[in-house]
């Protein structure tokens, strides 16, 4: 039992009081700009999980979101920080429509949908696996090579696009003749009107399976245990490399299935930026998702509220607002997250066990006040603080 | 020298969590004497100090310190910088060095010497040298400390500290990393400390260390003190008793002739034309490893290891060893040269291409020398990290783990080595160091295997545990396996080995029968007084 709860304090905890400051911060803007903080959030809430339209809007956000959240969650539980989850988004999508284009209209439905999924998986894995392979060969610095391609593949895609395929007058190419996805409205008419589809089920599907994955297999064990200690997984006869290999291209496929979510779910068409930022806001879904699917889910709900709210309250307040609160939520769960384990071991009482005998003392969590634990190779760290750096502030479109 | 308390300690309670770490301990150590802090892993030695040094505020106590002028100034819950400017400090058992830098740049990092806009780094090098010289901590100021040895990069925390002008010198088990004329050395320089008016607190549990450098002793069980006394007036039985609340054995202290004679002779003992060939275990060749910096970490070595035979490997650390084990259980490629196992059928086989689990599965098992780098998974529950190497054999259909087998070779292993709180769901991290190491111990000798390749099996271990190891690598011996030891405690490596090697230079440079071996005889080799001319 006290175990559960410091597990539910230590990996839930972080993320309420970012939303906590957030909203004070938020509070502050909202008086600045001369409305009252209570009917700007009423507004906010009323335009997302208040009907069924903005309640749409926000589960078809929020299922792009969770394919790139889980896309560099997988990442960092093995020590790797995807930035491209933007490119491999886009490369999905690209492909699911390439195929989608190339398969005859009266194409059966499971055998279009499985051919596109496969492509979308196909379009991101490769674009996942450039970087993967390059870094178990020769050590290349994935974030490097990540961020990069993003400008390599983006600009070859809108190329292709541009020059070959594009419907004129248009950046997008043609629609698809077969592989189109169900609205949600065509089961719930409530929907109707809102881009959500059933590519929102698939990401619960695919949160599942990567939960079960990481924490239910040995691959995934071996996965966690190369991003938590890479010395000791090749002690434990782990091939590190291959590990890294294999952990962006399984990223690179999560990020490449969510451009079913716009191409096969919404538009049925390719267009040029269609997932603009949805990348990148994927590393702060992990982020405040802890890197545990579930979270990311979560995390993913989150953000696609904020950025559908955006819109809701733009009469009262710029829109940009919201954008600055995103911020303020990422940028204290990367700041407050160890802080608040802290405050939480000063705090909680002992409660009879480890006193005699087991004397565990001398090796427990605690970080010695102004001292770096050495040998703590925990990669979250590192990627927080690139977060906070690197994220830049997505658009709410 | 001694006199007036230069530290008092009183009613120390500090607490982690649910766990009570120090639970009203006191400590009082008087100017210019040397103090050991005596107790079992887990005792709570080192968070008591750490207390001291300012990076725990403790949750009730008062932490005094002498005052230039004499009366003692309540200083509880202050921090570590002003513990450093007060000159308390503490040398910690895992080293606080920046790798990128050299020994003279770690040193004056924080104190800046400065010619202009420019680190005066010429000034700061003669000011180490000099230190180094005056003191007796030899190294050499421009190496870098990622190219250090365990040992060189204690001399240069000891250093540090003293750089200071630390007048409270804390040293968390120093000798751990330490061959015994390091450890010589470091008996000088902390008498030399001493002499100067200086106060040392030693942390330990090795009680020959306690008799032969402290003049009084304070000893720690389950986070509070159960007693203190004067040097003089102890054994090594008594204090051990203290310790551990009970009599143990001091195995350490002298060999056991015959430990091993249940199983096949070892070599030195033959008698029989057939024992006299006894079955190789591990075979290694003409073993070269090479690394970026050294083309000869390992040069040219070759030993077999019998089946029923512990060979022990002594030697000051940064010698090969830890290049030789990695190559062995496949970490590292061998340059040149080739390494043998015997699988389960007594069938030497050649591995040296082989990957590190396709050793584990013809029969090896590895004790690694680092637990908190290689050897756990820290975040890993101990259920999780008593698979780790054998996590393919943990499988159900399709990859996917199989819980209820985890569960219970978690269940069993815990129990078979008493590992404490028996609770395998608990994270590594929270257990002691000699709890984490009987995780370590009951992975790799709790399943089949037919060579163990055990590094610095009892490092950082209280002497309950250690004990309790010996008995297991006693117990693996008698049971026909070969053991490969690799110890920079020569007491370890005397008390157990069939035979004994040291390593100097990645060369092995004798080889003798374990009856021969002695501290003495050992000793000039280790420093490469002797055995490096060929």
């Amino acid at each position: 039992m006290a175990r559960v709860r410091t597990h539910i304090e230590e990996s839930i905890l972080p993320p309420l009081v970012a939303l906590v400051i957030a909203a004070v911060v938020g509070d502050i803007l909202i008086i600045i700009f001369g409305q009252s903080p209570g009917d700007v959030y009423r507004q906010l809430l009323e335009g997302t999980w208040g009907n069924a339209y903005g309640f749409g809007q926000v589960i078809y956000k929020a299922t792009t979101l969770t394919f790139t959240g889980l896309a560099v969650a997988l990442g960092i539980r093995a020590g790797l920080f995807n930035i491209g989850a933007e490119s491999q988004l886009a490369s999905g999508g690209f492909l699911a429509a390439l195929i989608g284009l190339a398969m005859p209209p009266g194409t059966p439905a499971v055998l279009a949908v499985s051919a596109c999924l496969l492509a979308a998986a196909v379009g991101g894995g490769v674009v996942g696996a450039i970087p993967g392979a390059l870094k178990a060969r020769f050590g290349a610095s994935e974030v490097i090579v990540t961020i990069m391609l993003n400008f390599v593949v983006l600009a070859l895609l809108n190329y292709i696009v541009a020059a070959h395929i594009h419907v004129s007058e248009t950046l997008h190419t043609p629609e698809v003749r077969a592989g189109a996805l169900p609205r949600l409205a065509a089961v719930f008419p409530m929907f109707s009107g809102s881009a959500a589809n059933t590519t929102f089920l698939l990401a619960l599907a695919t949160a599942a399976v990567v939960w079960w994955y990481l924490f239910r297999t040995r691959p995934g064990y071996e996965l966690r245990a190369v991003g938590l200690q890479p010395d000791a997984a090749e002690y434990g006869g782990v091939r590190v490399g291959r590990v890294w290999a294999r952990a962006m291209l399984l990223s690179g496929v999560l990020a490449g299935i969510g451009g079913l979510n716009y191409v096969l779910g919404y538009k049925h068409y390719y267009e040029e930026g269609f997932g603009t930022g949805s990348g990148f806001l994927g590393i702060a879904v992990a982020l405040v998702g802890r890197n545990h699917p579930i979270g990311v889910v979560i995390a993913a709900l989150l953000f696609a509220t904020l950025s559908q709210g955006a819109l809701a309250v733009n009469a009262l307040v710029p829109k940009q607002m919201v954008d600055v609160l995103t911020a303020v939520v990422i940028i204290a769960v990367a700041t407050a997250v160890p802080e608040v384990r802290r405050a939480l071991a000063a705090t909680r009482r002992p409660s009879g066990i480890g006193t005699a005998g087991t004397g565990n003392g001398e090796q427990a969590t605690e970080a010695p006040r102004g001292v770096t634990v050495p040998g703590s190779r925990f990669p979250g760290a590192r990627l927080q603080r690139a977060a906070d750096s690197q994220f830049p502030i997505p658009d709410s479109r | 020298m001694s006199g007036a308390a230069a530290v008092r300690m009183a009613g120390i309670v500090k607490r982690f969590g649910r766990i009570v770490a120090n639970d009203s301990a006191d400590l009082e150590v008087a100017s210019g004497e040397i103090h050991a802090l005596v107790g079992e892993n887990g005792a709570g030695k080192s968070t008591l100090m750490r207390v001291l040094a300012g990076m725990y505020p403790p949750a009730a106590g008062v932490v005094e310190i002498a005052t230039d002028s004499g009366p003692l100034r309540d200083v509880t819950g202050w921090s570590t910088r002003q513990a450093i400017e007060a000159g308390v400090a503490m040398v910690h058992q895992h080293f606080m060095l920046v790798p990128t830098l050299t020994v003279a740049e770690n040193l004056i990092l924080g104190r800046e010497l400065r010619r202009g806009l420019a680190l005066d780094l010429r000034a700061a090098d003669r000011e180490v040298r000099e230190l180094s010289e005056r003191t007796g901590l030899r190294v050499d100021p421009s190496r870098l400390v990622s190219n250090l040895s365990v040992g060189e990069a204690q001399r240069v925390e000891i250093l540090k500290t003293l750089y200071r002008g630390a007048k409270v010198l804390i040293l968390d088990e120093p000798t751990a990393v330490l061959s015994p004329p390091e450890v010589g050395e470091l008996w000088k320089v902390l008498r030399r400390l001493r002499d100067d008016g200086g106060t040392v607190i030693l942390i330990t549990h090795k009680l020959d260390e306690v008799i032969e450098i402290s003049e009084t002793i304070t000893v720690m069980r389950a986070g509070r003190t159960v007693g203190r006394m004067r040097t003089t007036d102890s054994t090594p039985r008594t204090i051990a008793k203290m310790m551990v609340g009970r009599d143990v054995s001091l195995a350490l202290a002298s060999r056991e002739p015959g430990a091993g004679s249940g199983g096949p002779d070892p070599p030195r003992e033959a008698t029989s034309p057939v024992s006299r060939l006894p079955s190789p275990g591990l075979r290694v060749e003409n073993l070269t490893v090479s690394s970026p910096r050294k083309p000869n970490e390992v040069d040219g070595v070759s030993f077999t290891v019998a089946r029923g035979e512990i060979f022990g490997i002594a030697g000051v650390e940064g010698n090969g060893q830890t290049e030789l084990i990695e190559a062995i259980t496949g970490l590292r490629a061998a340059a040149s040269g080739t390494v043998s196992l015997a699988d389960s059928s007594g069938t030497l086989r050649d591995v040296t291409t082989h990957d590190v689990r396709a050793r584990a599965d013809t029969g090896l098992s590895h004790v690694p020398e680092d637990r908190h780098r290689r050897g756990l998974i820290l975040e890993y529950s101990v259920a999780e990290n008593l698979i780790l190497g054998q996590q393919h054999r943990f499988t159900g259909s399709a990859n996917v783990l199989d819980r209820a087998r985890i569960a219970g070779n978690a269940a069993s292993r815990i129990t078979t080595f008493d590992i404490r709180p028996p609770d395998e769901s608990l994270p590594s991290r929270s257990l002691s160091g000699g709890n984490q190491q009987k995780v370590v111990i009951a992975r790799e000798m709790g399943r089949d295997f037919t060579v163990l390749i055990a590094a610095q099996p009892t490092r950082g271990v209280d002497v309950g545990a250690i004990e309790f190891i010996h008995d297991q690598l006693r117990k693996a011996r008698s049971e026909g396996k070969a053991i490969l030891l690799v110890s920079a405690d020569l007491v370890e490596i005397l008390a157990l080995s069939d035979r004994v090697a040291v390593m100097y230079g990645g060369r092995i440079v004798v080889t003798l029968p374990g009856s021969d071996a002695s501290a003495e005889v050992l000793g000039p080799y280790m420093t490469g007084a002797q055995g490096t001319a060929a």
